[in-house]
């Protein structure tokens, strides 16, 4: 079978001990800097391309990837303790993964964070040797319109995220996606909503507003009163998972698998939908809903492994199409440029060491990330006994590092403090950050992809429902609406949907 | 007491002598700001020139992403800067003679209100169109976008950005400036939707659409420059395939703020020149599909008529986009 030689190839590439040493720098540096909240993997790999014009272009993709996807490993480890997602795929981690460390089952969160994670890079590699060069076809297959309705479905699912009143929870994301409107419009160049203030010209950043929200807020809360603060005193309790906690894991990872590892081939960034969609589903089908917020061990399973099959999934029409659907992997597309592979449809029979070698080590790395983060979750543990007087200035001043690398924009840390004295006002009258920052997300997207579909219809909405994909979508969508807003249909609203 | 002032008095002898041997520019590490997001073209082309460039001057050259407002931002923080040499920035096209007619409220001026370097590379432009487009020539393709000028999309990777400002000359040279423009956020999706077939053609820098068109998953019309590319060498120039008039090139090169002393921007020209005799630094750029800079391109004169002769070319057609 050609998989065999390939993989066998990819394998003989990966194994070389300058790569296994490449890839374990990677995916060690990607956990340090998705566990420092703000510091994400875009400004890393950038900082870090220059090191790498030393090395073949091979064993640098790799070190690249390795940071990438150890990112979104260490990512959850932040959200989980001190409840600051660093990326917008570790939001949803946040709701049950902080509720766990705070009932002192931090290690329990952590340790099925990573073994989720490791069972769905292991699933997503496999697949993207498997069926990677069929599936690019996937992505061609969502042109603007089917992709508004993808966005359409997930704002839906935003609904189900909320903790508390729906009412409050719809108007967090309309909030969202009216803040994702502030900047240049994209299509005449007209600035909205900047007030005349060059910063604001781009828009707002995502670490910026997560940061604020939820990093800076949570300080505030946490400093107003220090006995009740989460993190210390908490018992810390088993560090590792027992075997009742994996069974009940295990349906949701292979859902979660399955959810991001398709959402994650899809161009613009499908990856995000992820983990919103895997702690939907999970939600939805759970025989008791009203754990979820408060700590259930599957809105942590789903979605952790969702995040990460995505992750590598995204891969897919990079290598096989040379498109890159993400920012990160744009920068990917940069760093193989620099090495001489112009990346394009042919880099899998022109270059096969540098597709499969690839593979081969996102295996590995996978491997070793579990290595490194299983041991890590005592030290992770223990770091929460820290007392809050080093703790909280350590975080903040890790924050802002984070946010000054992300534009190199002095003003940006500014607009963090401010979001996190509106974040903590949100706290205070008891409305959800999670549902704003996903129809932030999506806005973006929601937008922009509408407008292009119907610039290209010449103005017909019936583009929507035309498309046999979009129409679909949207049917899903429509669906989950009804079943949220209509208590009469369903006897199970109130346990879905108030706690 | 005495220890301490005979300390600091040798402590002040040797700053003042690392002071005198510290005349010659650089001291200290030189920043290039580049203003779009890493592993762009212009970040690329950026990061290649200033490994070289380091060497040369003996303090490194470190690039910093300043992205925003199609790279205005960066720019105007460059050119803004004290001149002392310690900030330049690389700019393209876009940022350097369209962005006067492109951005009404631009905060610089780049024909008198900065300090141009050299030119670092040109890079063209293909017009490119999804594989099952009807037209199988540019003639054909001028003769079907003229008669189905309502019908037709065109592709471009936002306003300012070098696709939409090489196809807004384009569209106004045929004399179809209101074709319906769909506007993506890079050229990442937007050629995503190009292979799809969701989008009829657009125009791009060869480096980005080059792997496509080998491929056979979009066809490529002509390419904008005067030569074929080695690149892509089945591909006719515009001049070839009859529409001699459209030739425009995607240009990347070093400016930095008004006011530069002679010896720091000699400094630069020179090490700018070295980087690109140097057979390492030639190669990685001609894999790219730059065109290196003639002599007279690479001196701050060179460059700056560049950069005015382009902005006359594009002024008219930019201004009276629709935006």
């Amino acid at each position: 079978m050609d998989m065999i030689a390939n993989l066998t190839l990819g394998f003989g590439v990966a194994l070389s001990l300058q790569n296994l040493a490449l890839c374990f720098a990677g995916c060690f540096i990607g956990t340090l800097i998705g566990v420092l909240p703000g510091v994400g993997p875009i400004a890393t790999i950038a900082i870090l391309l220059p090191i790498t014009f030393g090395v073949d272009p091979v064993g640098a993709l790799i070190m690249l990837a390795g940071i990438y996807y150890g990112a979104q490993y260490g990512g959850s480890t932040t959200a989980i303790l001190v409840n600051i997602p660093g990326e917008a795929t570790s939001v949803v981690t946040t709701l049950d993964g902080h509720q766990m460390a705070k009932q002192g089952r931090a290690g329990v969160a952590l340790g099925i964070a990573a073994l989720g994670s490791f069972f769905a890079g292991c699933v997503a590699t496999l697949f993207i040797a498997a069926l990677g060069a069929p599936l690019t076809k996937l992505a061609l297959l969502f042109g603007p319109a089917e992709y508004f309705s993808l966005m359409v479905m997930g704002l839906c699912f935003a609904v189900v995220l909320a903790r508390g009143s729906i009412l409050k929870a719809f108007c967090m994301i309309m909030l969202g996606l009216l803040l994702s409107t502030v900047g240049t419009d994209l299509e005449t160049g007209q600035e909205r909503l900047t007030f005349g203030f060059p910063p604001l010209s781009d828009g707002i950043d995502f670490a910026v507003l997560a940061m604020g929200v939820f990093g800076f807020a949570e300080v505030l809360r946490n400093l107003e009163n220090p006995e009740a603060r989460d993190v210390v005193k908490a018992k810390i309790g088993r560090l590792l998972p027992d075997w009742s906690e994996i069974k009940q894991s295990i349906n949701p990872v292979l859902r979660g698998t399955f959810i991001g590892g398709i959402l994650g081939i899809l161009p613009g960034n499908g990856a995000v939908l992820g983990p919103f969609a895997s702690y939907t589903l999970e939600k939805k089908i759970a025989k008791d809903p009203s754990r979820f917020g408060r700590g259930a061990i599957e809105g942590v399973a789903g979605p952790e492994s969702a995040n990460n099959a995505g992750a590598q999934t995204a891969f897919i029409p990079l290598l096989t199409l040379g498109i890159p659907p993400n920012a990160v992997m744009a920068l990917m597309v940069g760093a193989m440029t620099i090495h001489g592979i112009i990346p394009g449809p042919q880099v899998m029979t022109k270059n096969p060491e540098l597709f499969w070698g690839m593979i081969a080590s996102m295996w590995i790395g996978n491997l070793m990330l579990v290595i490194i983060n299983l041991p890590l979750v005592g030290v992770w543990v223990k770091l929460l006994q820290v007392p809050y007087r080093l703790m909280f200035p350590a975080i903040l001043i890790f924050c802002c590092i984070g946010i000054y690398s992300v534009n190199n924009q002095p003003v940006d840390v500014a607009f963090t403090a401010m979001f996190g004295l509106f974040g903590y006002l949100l706290i205070k009258l008891g409305f959800e950050p999670a549902p704003m920052l996903l129809g932030f997300v999506l806005g973006k997207l929601l937008e922009e992809k509408m407008r292009q579909a119907l610039i290209i219809s010449r103005g017909s909405f019936m583009t929507f429902i035309e498309r046999p994909i979009s129409a679909g979508l949207l049917i899903v969508a429509v669906v989950v609406l009804v079943i949220a807003l209509l208590p009469s249909i369903s006897k199970k609203r109130e346990e879905v949907f108030v706690e | 007491m005495r220890k301490l002032t005979l300390g600091l008095a040798a402590a002040i002898t040797i700053a003042f002598a690392g002071g005198v041997q510290a005349q010659t520019y650089p001291t200290r590490p030189v920043t290039m700001i580049v203003p779009f997001a890493a592993g762009g073209p212009t970040d690329i082309i950026a990061r290649i020139v200033a490994d070289h460039m380091s060497k040369t001057l003996g303090q490194q050259v470190v690039i910093e992403n300043v992205a925003g407002a199609g790279g205005t931002t960066g720019i105007t923080r460059a050119v803004t800067a004290v001149p002392d040499g310690y900030t330049i920035a690389m700019g393209h096209l876009g940022t350097f003679s369209a962005a006067p007619a492109t951005y009404p409220g631009l905060k610089y001026d780049p024909i008198n209100g900065m300090q141009a370097i050299g030119l670092a590379g040109g890079t063209p432009i293909l017009i490119v169109a999804r594989k099952n487009f009807e037209p199988k020539d540019l003639k054909a393709f001028v003769t079907y976008v003229k008669a189905n000028s309502e019908k037709v999309n065109e592709a471009h990777a936002g306003l300012g950005s070098v696709s939409w400002t090489t196809c807004t000359l384009l569209k106004a040279q045929l004399g179809v400036p209101k074709i319906n423009a769909v506007a993506y956020r890079g050229t990442g999706p937007a050629l995503n939707d190009l292979v799809s077939g969701q989008i009829d053609f657009m125009c791009d820098q060869i480096v980005s659409v080059a792997e496509q068109v080998k491929a056979g998953n979009i066809k490529a019309y002509a390419i904008a420059s005067k030569q074929r590319s080695p690149a892509l060498p089945d591909v006719p120039t515009t001049a070839e395939a009859g529409l001699p008039e459209y030739q425009i090139e995607a240009w990347n090169g070093i400016a930095g703020p008004k006011g530069l002393p002679k010896d720091v921007v000699d400094r630069l020209v020179a090490a700018l020149d070295k980087a690109l005799n140097d057979e390492g630094t030639k190669k990685r750029l001609l894999e790219l599909g730059t065109v290196l800079p003639t002599a007279e391109e690479r001196t701050p004169a060179g460059f700056a008529a560049l950069i005015k002769r382009d902005a006359d070319k594009l002024s008219p057609a930019l201004s009276a986009a629709p935006k």
